[in-house]
C-alpha cells in the first residue's frame, strides 16, 4: 500500500535513474510473495511440527525433540542411510557416464545428433517417475521382457533390489548430468587444447592438467545435483517396489499416510526435516561450486 | 583420431542401447499376449475409468501452472537485469530453496497446513479458502505447489536465455527508438526470449504431467496417480499407457521446438 501511495512523488522528484528502479523491484515482489504463501507457510508447519510433540492421552502439546531423535533411530535410521547411499553411488556412476556421453556429443561434428541428444535428455531427465518404474519393470521386473529371454532370473536377478534401483535411477540422472556438464564442455575452449598442444602436452596431459581443472567445480557441482535429486526421488521407487527397500521417503509417505502408528505424523515432518538438512548440505556444497565454474565459464 | 571416433562411437552405442532398450521392451511387454500380438492394452485405455478425466486434470494443472510460474518469474528476471540488480541474490535463493525441500518433504508440510483448516480456521473466511483450493475438480494447491516446485527450473531456463541477451541494451534501443515500457518488454526482450520461454514451459510441463508425490499424496488424482492406480489390476495397460505418456511428451516437445525454431530462422541470415 505505502509502495503506491509513495509513487507519485518519487516520479515527480526523483532522477530518472530512480524512476527506472522503482518498478524494477516491485515487478519481484509478486514472486516474492507467492512463495512466501505456498513455500514459507508449509515449510514452516513442517518445522513446527517437527518439534512438537502431542500427548496421545491428555491431547496437550509441547515442544521437544523427541521426534527428531527418534527419527534418526532403527528403522528410520536404516531408511535414511538407505537413501544416502543409493544416492551417493547412482550418483557417482552417472556423474562418470554423463561425462563420457556428453564428452562424445560435444566433440561430434554431426549438429544434429547433438541437438537429438541434448533434447533426448532434455525429455529422459524429466522421465523420471512411474513411467520409468513401469517401463522397467516390463523390461527386467521379475516378468520383464529381457529377464524372461536372458534367463536373468535364474542368475539370480532381482529389479527390486538395492542394484535394482541404482540402475533404473541412472535412467534419469545420466541425460541429468548431460545436460548439467554439457556448457562446461562447450567452454572448454579450443585454444586451450591448441595451446597445451604447442606447449608439446599428450592428451592425458591436457584432460589431467587443463580440462579436468576446469571441468571439476562443474563435476562436483553435476555430482552433488545428481545425489539430490535422486535423495529426493519418491515416485520411482514408491510404484516399483512399494516399501520393501528402506528409502527415507518411502518410510515418510507411510508415516503421512497413517500406514505405520497412529501419531507418527510428526515424525515424518522430522523425517522431513531430516532430508532438508541433507537437501540443505548438498547446495551448500553445488551453489558455490556453481558459482566457481560459472567464473571460469564466463 | 581414429581411437577417438571409436571411443565416441562406443560411448554413444551404449547409450542408445541402455536408453532405447527398456522403451522397445516395454512396447514388446504391452503387445505381447503370450502367443500372439495385439493392440488391445492401448484400445481399451481411452475407455478406462478415469483415463480421461485424470489427464483432463493433469493437462489444465500443467497450463494453469505454467501460466503463473512464468507470469512471476519473467517480470522479476526482466527486472533484476534491468533496475534491481541487488535483489538478484535474493530471488536467486528463493528460487532454489525449493531444492532443499524435496517434494515428500514439501507435501508433508503442505498437508500439516491443509489439516489447520478443519482444527483451528473452521469459524474464519480463511476456512473457506481452505476449502476452494483443495476442490477436486481442480485443485488450486497443487497449482501452488507445483509453481514452487517449477521455480529452480525456470530460473534457470530463463537466467540462461537472459544471459545470451543483453537485455539493457535492447531495451534502451527499443526505448530510444519511442518503444513504451511494455512495448520494450513484448517486441524486443520477449521475442529474444522465446527458446528460454520454450524450455521453462516444457520443463513445468513435464514436471506437472510426471508428478505423483504431492499429488497422491494429497489425495487428488492426475494421470500418474492414475497410472499407479490401475497398475495392480492391469500390468500391461499402465506399461502401454507410459508408453503412450513419454510418446505424447516427445511430441509436444517436437511441437513446441518447431514454434519455437522456425520463427527466429526466417528474419536472421546469421544461421550458417
Amino acid at each position: 500500500m505505502t509502495v503506491i501511495l509513495t509513487r507519485p512523488d518519487t516520479a515527480t522528484a526523483a532522477s530518472p535513474k530512480r524512476r527506472r528502479r522503482a518498478p524494477g523491484w516491485l515487478a519481484v515482489v509478486p514472486l516474492l510473495v507467492v512463495t512466501a504463501i505456498a513455500f514459507g507457510i508449509p515449510a514452516l508447519a513442517m518445522l513446527n511440527g517437527a518439534f512438537t510433540v502431542k500427548d496421545q492421552a491428555t491431547g496437550a502439546t509441547s515442544y521437544s525433540a523427541a521426534n527428531l531423535t527418534g527419527s534418526l533411530r532403527g528403522a528410520y535410521l536404516t531408511a535414511l542411510l538407505g537413501s544416502v547411499k543409493l544416492s551417493a553411488v547412482s550418483a557417482a556412476i552417472a556423474t562418470l557416464l554423463g561425462l563420457f556421453l556428453a564428452q562424445a556429443v560435444v566433440t561430434s561434428r554431426f549438429r544434429a545428433l547433438r541437438e537429438a541428444v541434448l533434447t533426448a535428455s532434455g525429455v529422459l531427465a524429466n522421465f523420471g517417475g512411474v513411467p520409468l518404474a513401469f517401463a522397467f519393470v516390463a523390461t527386467l521386473g521379475n516378468s520383464g521382457v529381457l529377464t524372461d529371454q536372458l534367463g536373468l532370473r535364474d542368475k539370480g536377478w532381482d529389479l527390486y533390489s538395492f542394484s535394482g534401483l541404482t540402475l533404473v535411477y541412472l535412467y534419469f540422472l545420466i541425460p541429468l548430468m548431460v545436460l548439467t556438464i554439457t556448457p562446461a564442455l562447450e567452454g572448454l575452449r579450443t585454444q586451450w587444447r591448441e595451446a597445451a598442444q604447442n606447449n608439446g602436452a599428450t592428451s592425458a596431459q591436457y584432460w589431467r592438467h587443463v580440462a579436468l581443472p576446469v571441468l571439476a567445480p562443474s563435476l562436483l557441482g553435476g555430482f552433488v545435483l545428481l545425489f539430490g535429486s535422486a535423495f529426493a526421488a519418491y515416485a520411482t521407487a514408491a510404484a516399483m517396489v512399494g516399501s520393501s527397500i528402506p528409502l527415507v521417503t518411502l518410510q515418510i509417505a507411510d508415516a503421512l499416510s497413517g500406514n505405520v502408528l497412529v501419531g507418527q505424523e510428526n515424525v515424518a515432518l522430522a523425517l522431513s526435516l531430516d532430508m532438508v538438512v541433507v537437501a540443505g548440505l548438498v547446495m551448500a556444497v553445488y551453489l558455490p561450486l556453481q558459482r566457481r565454474s560459472a567464473r571460469w565459464l564466463a | 583420431m581414429a581411437r577417438l571416433n571409436l571411443w565416441r562411437w562406443g560411448v554413444l552405442g551404449l547409450a542408445a542401447l541402455y536408453f532405447l532398450v527398456p522403451l522397445a521392451a516395454s512396447v514388446v511387454f504391452s503387445v505381447d499376449m503370450g502367443d500372439r500380438i495385439s493392440f488391445d492394452a492401448y484400445s481399451r485405455i481411452a475407455g478406462t475409468d478415469g483415463f480421461v478425466t485424470s489427464l483432463l486434470l493433469a493437462l489444465e494443472l500443467a497450463v494453469a501452472t505454467i501460466a503463473l510460474v512464468l507470469l512471476l518469474m519473467v517480470p522479476a528476471m526482466v527486472a533484476l537485469r534491468l533496475g534491481a540488480p541487488k535483489l538478484r541474490p535474493v530471488v536467486e535463493i528463493v528460487c532454489s530453496l525449493p531444492l532443499v525441500v524435496p517434494p515428500i518433504a514439501f507435501v508433508a508440510g503442505i498437508s500439516t497446513v491443509l489439516k489447520w483448516g478443519p482444527e483451528y480456521l473452521s469459524r474464519t473466511p480463511l476456512f473457506q479458502t481452505m476449502v476452494a483450493i483443495q476442490n477436486p475438480d481442480f485443485p488450486v494447491v497443487l497449482v501452488l505447489a507445483y509453481v514452487v516446485m517449477a521455480l529452480p527450473f525456470v530460473y534457470r531456463a530463463l537466467d540462461a536465455g537472459l544471459r545470451a541477451i543483453d537485455v539493457r541494451t535492447l531495451v534502451e534501443a527499443a526505448r530510444s527508438c519511442g518503444a513504451s515500457w511494455p512495448q520494450a518488454l513484448l517486441q524486443a526482450v520477449l521475442p529474444n526470449l522465446r527458446g528460454a520461454l520454450l524450455n521453462a514451459s516444457f520443463l513445468t510441463l513435464a514436471l506437472v504431467l510426471g508428478e505423483y508425490t504431492v499429488a497422491h499424496l494429497l489425495g487428488f488424482r492426475p494421470f500418474a496417480v492414475w497410472i499407479v492406480d490401475i497398475s495392480g489390476a492391469q500390468a500391461q495397460m499402465s506399461v502401454a499407457v507410459s508408453v503412450l505418456s513419454l510418446l505424447v511428451t516427445w511430441v509436444m516437445l517436437l511441437a513446441l521446438a518447431a514454434l519455437g525454431g522456425r520463427r527466429p530462422a526466417t528474419p536472421t541470415a546469421s544461421q550458417g
